[in-house]
């Protein structure tokens, strides 16, 4: 039920602005000039309360309480829009706007869509509430078989860490065959954790569920000491963020790959094999957590420009600028909330942009967007024909067979 | 000062596959995962509900099922005042005239004001633990409540009835009530806060002696039903399928 | 302990209820095992006209003012006299609001055992549903007086209707009651609520637009049900968010789920999969609601829709 959050009087004191000084770079917040970029550039930024200036301008004004009292800091979806523009380089995503939502988390002050991906994530592993004995079965017809680690009991080259949604969801689990069979074909010696694996807790930590992400960190990396690898790869961007930023930081370290940079690196070993699928108008969507968060650019631009036949076209909103699907944040578990708010889907208005391109396929590197964008495309005018892939989609369509 | 009991169980988590044990009358335990009952859950919210609303003291009670600790520690953190456990063997035999007889024998110390559990569990087979309780201590139970204020020594229940119709019943204290719905869905409370409890709080333990079972039957035979895979997929024309349509809404019972 | 089987009629403002008369079924193929007579134990205060449809040998019927209406702790004190009295080998009481009131109280105060969630009886033994229907268990009749709460299921009601039985009054009295009745709460008119709905006619984007609305508003009128929908049929306005089933909208368990036009995302499915009944139309053969539901016709729902109108007003 998209019910609106039920109001809690959390108690705030001037310990939250102080709080914000422990976050790297938090400091910065002090010199905020107010210029107001973070607010105009953030996609929700015209229905929140209070959008991250403003927040800011509160908080110095010592009214403090009426900011957690407002739910709309879960319009924030968490895109990094904000935190790219801030002249003062002030870390207002990963700071402010997840501090923030702990607080409001804290005190009780969650919507129920949230409440139920939180829950599953704590009970089964996973945000979708499936049961984690069958986070593999993805893998389960596939031949030859997808090596497991507990069954295969021998070091690999690459830990393949697969991710919630590209296990589980029927859409994106597309994607993962996808790359399997590119793995495959690569001969690339892999493994991956199966019904070991757990969510990487990264988008529960980015809407205010630390003490969820560590336990998910902890599981994690337990998994991860059982076994010998050199590095990990993910399909995930989130995932990638976590792995490569925030696990470090609890003891948990291991050189970490987007699966698009592990394939550029190989270009060599794979140009010969694409044929291409004719001639294809592509367009790319920059995914925050590859881009913006990790500055991931140009690995899947090269993957996309070797495939014979496709045009690789720009929308006006690209590498920086680019717009977010809508699912970071808590946004993915969010979106009854956020219709009854905003009446509009940020998945719709990329895929309009899309569209105006003059692209047949809108290209994605991130699981949350297959989905996103396909129901997206079935509300834009004009995007009736607009086919949506994951870059590693593409590139096995134009294997050979 | 109310004191409010909240009596609660782990049931199968649903989310998984069931099996039946080898004894074949049985559930197989090694691929249970256990779950709170829902209702129960919402119980504990109903407590914490009247807790703030009017006061008072809530103590949570459980058996020593495997993950019960987890689910003690997480009332703690939404507001339970108290946390119990029931130290005993509650693998085979155990049902829920056994259960509740182990819960009376507890509650006779505590001296609660009101009793609040789950309506029912998924797996009840001997009928439900609230009502059972409600005899073994001399207590009135009004079951499927969704809705409790406590009025000078009575409780004033909405009891569901079917299509939405309410019946408004005053009972008088102490009182079992089986819950069917808390005022609010059962509030969300962070990981942190359940860890914190951990190292704040400790759950009392009381020895719940040998159980009970009778009032519960043996179990000849447990069997999975027959599962369908896919649809049965209509065949004809569109007035035979609207025919074959009409026959299963009469054997559904919606005709 | 002699061979009867009782048992207890449900009924609430003049109206008997349907679980009643499935019971008198489930009843009558107990009795026909024990060879004991089916005694339908009805009461109320003025309430004997209820007894003239039960399929029954005999209408065991208290008649007291405090029985007027249901009250869990007067039932069961009327109740408690007569069965340990006149210890039939078996009682029935529907597993609802007012039979589970009183079955476990009574089985703790009598000392005799309760087998729930039964759907039927077959070959003389206890058939029940547990765990959401995913386990099936069988029971024996104790050696003594067996108490059995009933789901729906295994029987129609229509196997209970029969009479008018012989009614037989009999003294019941009560004492000392907690419980009392202030009053009874409509529900609201104005607002649907999809979740307590038994039937519901689900629409998706296949409906293609606002006006064919009206067309599953014509079915669940024909079958007491309301019009439920998928997301983006809500996302249009043409329909509020309370009627909305799935991640973003509300879970519902109904005993029939007709989806027309619905492809099925995780997203939906996780909102109704707990229907009892699921029949999805669609013209996607694709649809992966098909592999959620029990029947499905691929084929264009406005094909269909008319004709089905018209079988269900012929069957009505």
């Amino acid at each position: 039920m998209a019910a609106n959050a039920v109001p809690h009087s959390p108690s705030f004191t001037n310990t939250f602005y102080e709080s914000l000084f422990d976050v790297a770079d938090g400091e910065n917040i002090k010199s905020c000039l107010q210029c107001a970029n973070c607010s105009g550039v953030c996609p929700f930024g015209f229905l929140m309360d209070f959008p991250p200036g403003r927040m800011i301008a509160w908080m110095r004004a010592g009214i403090l309480d009426e900011v957690l009292g407002s739910d709309s800091v879960w319009m924030c979806v968490s895109c990094y829009a904000c935190t790219e523009v801030c002249p003062k380089k002030i870390p207002l995503t990963p700071g402010l706007m997840t501090r923030a939502k702990e607080e409001v988390l804290l005190a009780g002050n969650v919507p129920t869509e949230l409440q139920s991906a939180l829950e599953f994530s704590q009970r089964y592993g996973n945000p979708l509430g499936e049961s984690p004995r069958k986070r593999a079965d993805w893998a389960a017809d596939l031949r030859p078989e997808v090596p497991i680690m507990r069954k295969a009991r021998r070091p690999v080259d690459v830990l393949w860490f697969v991710g919630d949604y590209p296990s589980y969801h029927p859409r994106v689990r597309q994607t993962t065959r996808a790359l399997y069979k590119i793995l495959t074909a690569l001969g690339i010696d892999y493994g991956i954790l199966g019904p070991d694996e757990n969510s990487d807790g990264d988008t529960q930590r980015l809407a205010g569920e630390r003490g969820l992400f560590e336990v998910l960190a902890e599981k994690n990396g337990k998994a991860f000491s059982c076994y010998e690898f050199k590095e990990i790869i993910t399909t995930d961007p989130h995932a990638y963020n976590a792995l490569k930023n925030e696990y470090p930081k609890l003891g948990i370290e291991y050189p970490v790959k987007h699966h698009t940079e592990f394939l550029a690196e190989r270009l060599d070993e794979l140009k010969p094999r694409l044929k291409g699928n004719g001639e294809l108008k592509v367009t790319y969507h920059d995914p925050c957590y590859l881009g913006r968060a990790n500055k991931v650019y140009d690995p899947p631009r090269a993957l996309l420009e070797a495939i014979p036949g496709l045009e690789l076209m720009e929308m006006p909103h690209n590498r920086t600028t680019s717009l977010c699907c809508g699912g970071g944040g808590g946004g993915m578990w969010l979106d009854g909330f956020q219709w009854e708010k905003a009446h509009v889907r940020l998945s719709e208005w990329r895929v309009r942009e899309a569209v105006n391109t003059g692209a047949d396929v809108l290209a994605v590197a991130c699981p949350y967007e297959p989905p996103r964008f396909e129901d997206a495309a079935k509300m834009v005018s004009g995007a009736g024909n607009l086919v949506v892939k994951d870059i590693v989609e593409l590139l096995a369509d134009a294997m050979e067979e | 000062m109310t004191h409010i009991l909240v009596p609660v169980k782990l049931v199968p988590d649903l989310v998984e596959e069931l099996q039946i044990a080898g004894s074949g009358n049985a559930l197989d335990m090694t691929w249970l995962r256990l779950i709170i009952s829902e209702f129960d859950d919402h119980a504990i919210e109903q407590a914490i509900i009247l807790k703030e609303r009017s006061g008072g003291e809530v103590t949570v009670i459980a058996p020593d099922q495997e993950g019960m600790d987890d689910v003690l520690f997480t009332a703690a953190a939404k507001g339970a005042d108290r946390i119990t456990k029931l130290s005993g063997d509650f693998g085979e035999g155990f049902n829920n005239h056994a259960l509740a007889r182990a819960f009376a024998s507890a509650v006779e110390g505590l001296a609660p004001d009101l009793i609040l559990t789950g309506v029912q569990g998924n797996n009840d087979l001997d009928g439900s633990v609230g009502p059972c309780l409600a005899e073994y201590l001399g207590m009135a139970y009004v079951g499927y409540v969704a809705g409790v204020s406590l009025e000078g020594g009575k409780a004033v229940i909405k009891k569901e009835y079917p299509g939405g119709l309410i019946a408004e019943m005053e009972v008088a204290l102490p009182a079992v009530l089986g819950i069917q719905a808390a005022e609010q869905p059962p509030r969300y409370v962070a990981v942190s806060k359940v860890r914190q409890m951990m190292k704040e709080t400790s759950i009392v333990e009381i020895d719940a002696g040998d159980l009970d079972p009778s009032g519960g039957l043996d179990v000849s035979r447990m069997y999975l039903p027959e599962a369908a895979e896919r649809a049965e997929m209509l065949q004809g024309n569109e007035k035979e399928v609207a025919a074959r349509l009409v026959e299963i809404f009469k054997e559904i019972g919606v005709i | 302990m002699n061979n009867d089987i009782y048992v207890v009629i449900e009924h609430l403002r003049g109206q008997v209820a349907d679980i009643s008369y499935i019971m008198l079924a489930a009843g009558r193929d107990l009795a026909r095992e024990t060879g004991g007579k089916l005694a339908a134990v009805l009461l109320g205060q003025n309430a004997q006209a209820l007894a003239e449809n039960l399929a029954a040998d005999q209408v065991l019927y208290g008649e007291n003012a405090a029985l007027a209406e249901f009250t869990s702790d007067a039932y069961q004190q009327a109740l408690a006299g007569l069965i340990s009295e006149n210890q039939p080998r078996a009682a029935f009481f529907g597993s609802t609001t007012i039979g589970t009131d009183v079955a476990g109280t009574l089985s703790a105060r009598l000392n005799i055992p309760l087998v729930s969630s039964c759907s039927k009886i077959s070959d003389g033994m206890i058939v029940s549903q547990i765990c959401g229907g995913k386990i099936m268990a069988e029971t024996k009749l104790a050696d003594t007086t067996t108490l059995i709460t009933m789901i729906p299921g295994g029987y129609k009601p229509e196997q209970g209707r029969g009479g008018p039985p012989e009614v037989k009054p009999v003294p019941v009295s009560v004492a000392d009651l907690k419980v009392a009745l202030n009053q009874y709460i409509e529900p609201e008119v104005a607002d649907v609520d999809i979740t307590k709905e038994k039937v519901l006619i689900s629409i998706g984007r296949g409906i293609q637009t606002a006006d064919n609305i009206e067309l599953a508003q014509a079915l669940a009128d024909l079958l007491g049900g309301a019009v439920s929908a998928s997301r983006p049929v809500v996302d249009q306005g043409w329909l509020p968010t309370s009627r909305m089933v799935g991640k973003s909208g509300q879970r519902v368990k109904p005993k029939l789920y007709l989806a027309l036009g619905i492809s099925g995302a995780p997203e939906h499915v996780e909102g109704m999969a707990d229907a009892e009944n699921i029949i999805a139309i669609n013209i996607d053969p694709g649809a992966p609601l098909f592999d959620v539901a029990k029947y499905g016709v691929n084929v264009d729902l406005f094909d269909l829709i008319d004709p089905l109108i018209e079988a269900i007003e012929a069957a009505k």
